[in-house]
């Protein structure tokens, strides 16, 4: 038994090369440090809702996030009130009405968060062709997560390194593949004023939006780690116990 | 014991003359099933494996109350479940995450039996019926990873599907039939959904066969030779407390990642809704499938890298003829056993390969590993068999296991 | 079974000890398989977009006086009744104490006028005939069960025929003048 799991280990080690050659194209994202890593990693209410602050009053121009409804802010600890006081000051399409035709309302808890554009043809006419895809999922659809989000969004280089030809209305990005991303830069120093006065330079206010988005992303994440730690206490317990029974029962026969 | 009955008793016991049901599994896994007992913790791995196909049935079930089988629909009735369905999180990474320690636990099931010839005589029926189970563990999971309908999904699923193209003259035909369309579209989807649904009932069907087809010759062990019935112990209570245990460990494996690390194994790609009009950069199956995909892209030829692929698993059925010696544990078998851990590294090998793109050092390493699969099978199992001299046989399974301290 | 029995009698030194050890490793496992199971079962109660969509807006200005509509709450229909003066009288002088499930006019509205009542029939389930003009509308002039012959009066009371219960009041409450908000 031991010289079979030797082998297998011997194996695995043996094809660790082969992981670090595959590593070797992609773009380093530096990494940085996110309040809901680790085991029992939470959102940082403040910062998730800076990032919704700034998801509003920047991105949700051209960028739609369409699981987000706005009863979600209840777990950011937004009272009932606010959250309907909030969804209020969006217009929502809804209809038909008695005469078959659609109307705007004023929009309820149960809305979700209404798109910048009716279709994706409106989306790409007004933005030179390219399509800003929608960012409910971003920081779980891409390679690196919320590290490549953060980095994207800082990562813009006003004139490209020499040998690089720009096509027409593309903007270079040292994270984005390709390099070439039609999004110009959005996040700048100062950009907004946060409502609670926290610091508004380029790097917090791209780590605050991506707090946001990681949390649209992943709303259960907390739920996940309290669960998680319970159920693996409780596994360990249940672990402990069955080895001990085992080697009581076979305590009884030579082997 | 007293002779007297209590009324459960007697009600137990009229119930069981017409119909055993506790007799049939305390003769499955019970009581009266005697084991050899220098099972090592490798022979954990099949009832792992019954308990994942557990896990996935009823997890799957739940889901499928949740899911909606439309291409309109199925990427929000998902993302509804991770939001809004109570636990629905929980469920669906149990479950996404379930496929891939379904197939660690059945990998390392297979190689455990590779390892100690449990596919030799009398066994290559269980054999037979295990390889069936893989066949339709890949066939089940393929169409399960369809359902969420990202872009891995439908690119995963216009890959899979166009190999049917290679075959001659009716391939195109076979295609279409498998499509209901001339695209991977709705029809794919729903089919594809009714078929995840109902085999692993087929699953579960033809694991009970392999169970059967386990208790006419009696588990092999990790000396291969005949257990003496001086050498047997009852499943129950040693084999179900030391099973017991190793769930134990697997569970705290498992639930790491399901809590901390659910979307380690899947690709990110999947997060994106699908669409026909734009292919990812990189297409891979998980990671289970990626050595055969491997296989697949490394021979030239459409057609012989859809046999190669298909070719390597069907070759698995004749592995009892194609291994020529009559020891069956590769611990008397010096040179089987360097072949064994060759053969490991070399499906590890396949698997890397199958997630790069086939160029350059990838795609002949991928070449190497194809040949070497199929040599090893073809060629090397049957000729060790000749020429190799095995290291003598202990006579019974208690007198190694006394001269030495407890192996495990 | 009966062979674990016998090991034990065979071996009684350290008994009690593996029992203990034995039913508790059970135990801990048969708890911890049910604590798996809630999660299954709890996923099959409203999830949380559908207990958000529980409110219906209605406006009843387009509703005529002694006209009814149905709208959807939950899933179901309710009936929207605006009563004339004569079905009002019919419901109010009705002597309670002759009901199946007695209850004043007066408890189950809150404008007169507008009488708004679940359309579910409390039998077995049916939507009751009623609110449209051409339907039957039974002996009590309030709404007809086709499944099995229930009556209901003016106020949705259950009259005649197998139902236990009264149409029951939805909770609503008037945000405006005409309009209405239910659930």
């Amino acid at each position: 038994m031991r010289k079979v799991l030797f082998g297998a280990v011997a194996a695995l080690a043996l094809s660790l090369p082969l992981a670090a050659m595959s590593a070797e194209e992609e773009i380093h994202l530096p990494k940085q440090e996110w309040s809901f890593n680790g085991v029992l990693g939470k959102f940082d209410k403040q910062q998730v809702q800076r990032g919704f602050q700034v998801y509003k009053e920047v991105c949700s121009a051209c960028h739609s996030l369409q699981y987000f409804a706005f009863r979600n802010l209840a777990d950011l600890g937004y009272s009932e009130a606010q959250v309907k006081t909030l969804a209020a000051t969006y217009e929502i399409q809804d209809g038909p009405d008695d005469n078959g035709d659609m109307f705007k309302r004023k929009g309820k808890a149960s809305d979700y968060m209404p798109k910048p554009f009716a279709n994706d043809q409106a989306a790409r006419a007004s933005n030179g062709g390219a399509l800003p895809p929608d960012l409910s999922l971003m920081t779980k659809a891409r390679e690196g997560g919320p590290d490549y989000v953060y980095n994207l969004l800082l990562g813009y280089e006003d004139t490209p390194p020499a040998g690089v030809t720009l096509m027409p209305g593309m903007n270079y990005n040292k994270y984005f593949p390709g390099h070439q991303i039609g999004m110009a830069k959005q996040i700048q120093d100062g950009l907004l004023t946060y409502a609670d006065g926290a610091p508004n330079d380029a790097a917090h206010i791209a780590k605050d939006v991506t707090a946001f988005l990681h949390w649209v992303a992943e709303p259960k994440l907390e739920a996940r780690h309290d669960t998680g730690v319970r159920v693996i206490l409780y596994t360990l317990l249940f672990t402990v116990l069955a080895y001990l029974a085992k080697r009581q029962i076979w305590s009884r026969i030579e082997h | 014991m007293s002779t007297e009955k209590t009324r459960l008793q007697r009600i137990f016991e009229w119930h069981e003359a017409r119909l055993p049901l506790v007799g049939f599994i305390d003769h499955a896994v019970g009581t009266k099933y005697p084991a050899p007992k220098n099972l090592n913790y490798f022979w954990n791995f099949g009832f792992l494996a019954g308990f994942m196909l557990l896990t996935m049935i009823m997890t799957g079930v739940f889901l499928a109350m949740n899911y909606t089988a439309n291409i309109h629909m199925a990427f929000d009735s998902v993302e509804r479940i991770m939001r809004d369905v109570n636990f629905g999180w929980l469920i669906r990474y149990m479950h996404s995450n379930g496929a891939s320690f379904f197939f660690i636990v059945v990998y390392i099931h297979i190689f455990r039996g590779l390892y100690y010839g449990s596919y030799k005589s009398p066994r290559e029926v269980l054999w037979w019926i295990g390889v069936i189970i893989l066949i339709l563990m890949m066939a089940t999971a393929f169409m399960g990873y369809v359902l969420p309908w990202g872009q891995m999904s439908f690119w995963g699923a216009t890959v899979i599907t166009n190999l049917f193209t290679a075959i001659p003259v009716v391939g195109k035909a076979i295609t279409t039939l498998l499509w209901g369309g001339f695209s991977v579209d709705n029809p794919t989807l729903n089919r594809f959904f009714a078929l995840h649904f109902l085999l692993p009932f087929v699953i579960l069907g033809v694991v009970f066969l392999h169970i059967w087809a386990l208790h006419i010759p009696g588990s092999n062990n990790p000396l291969g030779i005949e257990a003496a019935p001086g050498d047997k112990i009852p499943f129950h209570p040693y084999y179900t407390a030391k099973d017991a245990f190793g769930l134990g460990v697997f569970l705290l494996v498992y639930f790491s990642v399901v809590f901390w690390a659910p979307n380690m194994l899947g690709d990110p790609v999947n997060y994106v809704k699908a669409n026909p009009l734009v292919t990812p950069a990189s297409i891979v199956p998980e990671w289970y499938l990626l050595p055969f995909y491997a296989i697949l892209r490394s021979i030239p030829d459409k057609l012989l890298g859809v046999i190669a692929m298909f070719g390597s698993l069907l070759l698995l059925f004749v592995l009892p003829w194609l291994d020529t010696s009559r020891i069956r544990s590769a611990t008397f078998r010096p040179i089987y056993k360097i072949l064994f851990w060759v053969l490991v590294v070399n499906m590890i090998v396949l698997g890397w390969c199958g997630a790069q793109h086939p160029e350059g050092l990838p795609l002949i390493l991928s070449r190497i590993g194809t040949f070497w699969y199929f040599f090893h099978m073809i060629i090397l199992l049957p000729v060790v068999g000749w020429i190799e001299t095995p290291k003598p046989l202990p006579a019974s399974i208690s007198q190694p296991v006394m001269a030495a301290q407890p192996a495990e | 079974m009966a062979n674990t029995a016998h090991a034990h009698a065979a071996e009684p030194a350290g008994e009690t000890r593996r029992d203990f050890l034995l039913y508790t490793a059970t135990g801990v496992a048969a708890v911890g398989g049910a604590m798996m199971v809630w999660p299954l079962i709890d996923s099959m109660n409203p999830a949380a977009d559908t207990l958000s969509l529980s409110t219906t807006e209605v406006n009843v200005a387009g509703v005529a006086e002694g006209s009814r509509v149905v709208v959807m709450w939950r899933g179901t229909p309710v009936f929207v009744a605006h009563r004339t003066a004569a079905e009002i009288e019919a419901a109010e002088k009705v002597n309670i104490s002759e009901l199946r499930d007695p209850q004043k006019d007066e408890a189950r509205v809150q404008k007169p006028e507008f009488l708004i009542v679940s359309g579910v029939c409390t039998h077995l389930g049916c939507v009751p005939l009623g609110s449209k003009a051409t339907d039957p509308k039974g002996e009590f002039g309030g709404w007809f069960c086709p499944c099995h012959g229930s009556q209901y009066d003016t106020s949705g009371r259950i009259r005649l025929g197998p139902a236990p219960k009264n149409l029951e009041v939805p909770p609503y409450k008037f945000t405006g003048d005409t309009t209405v908000l239910i659930g």
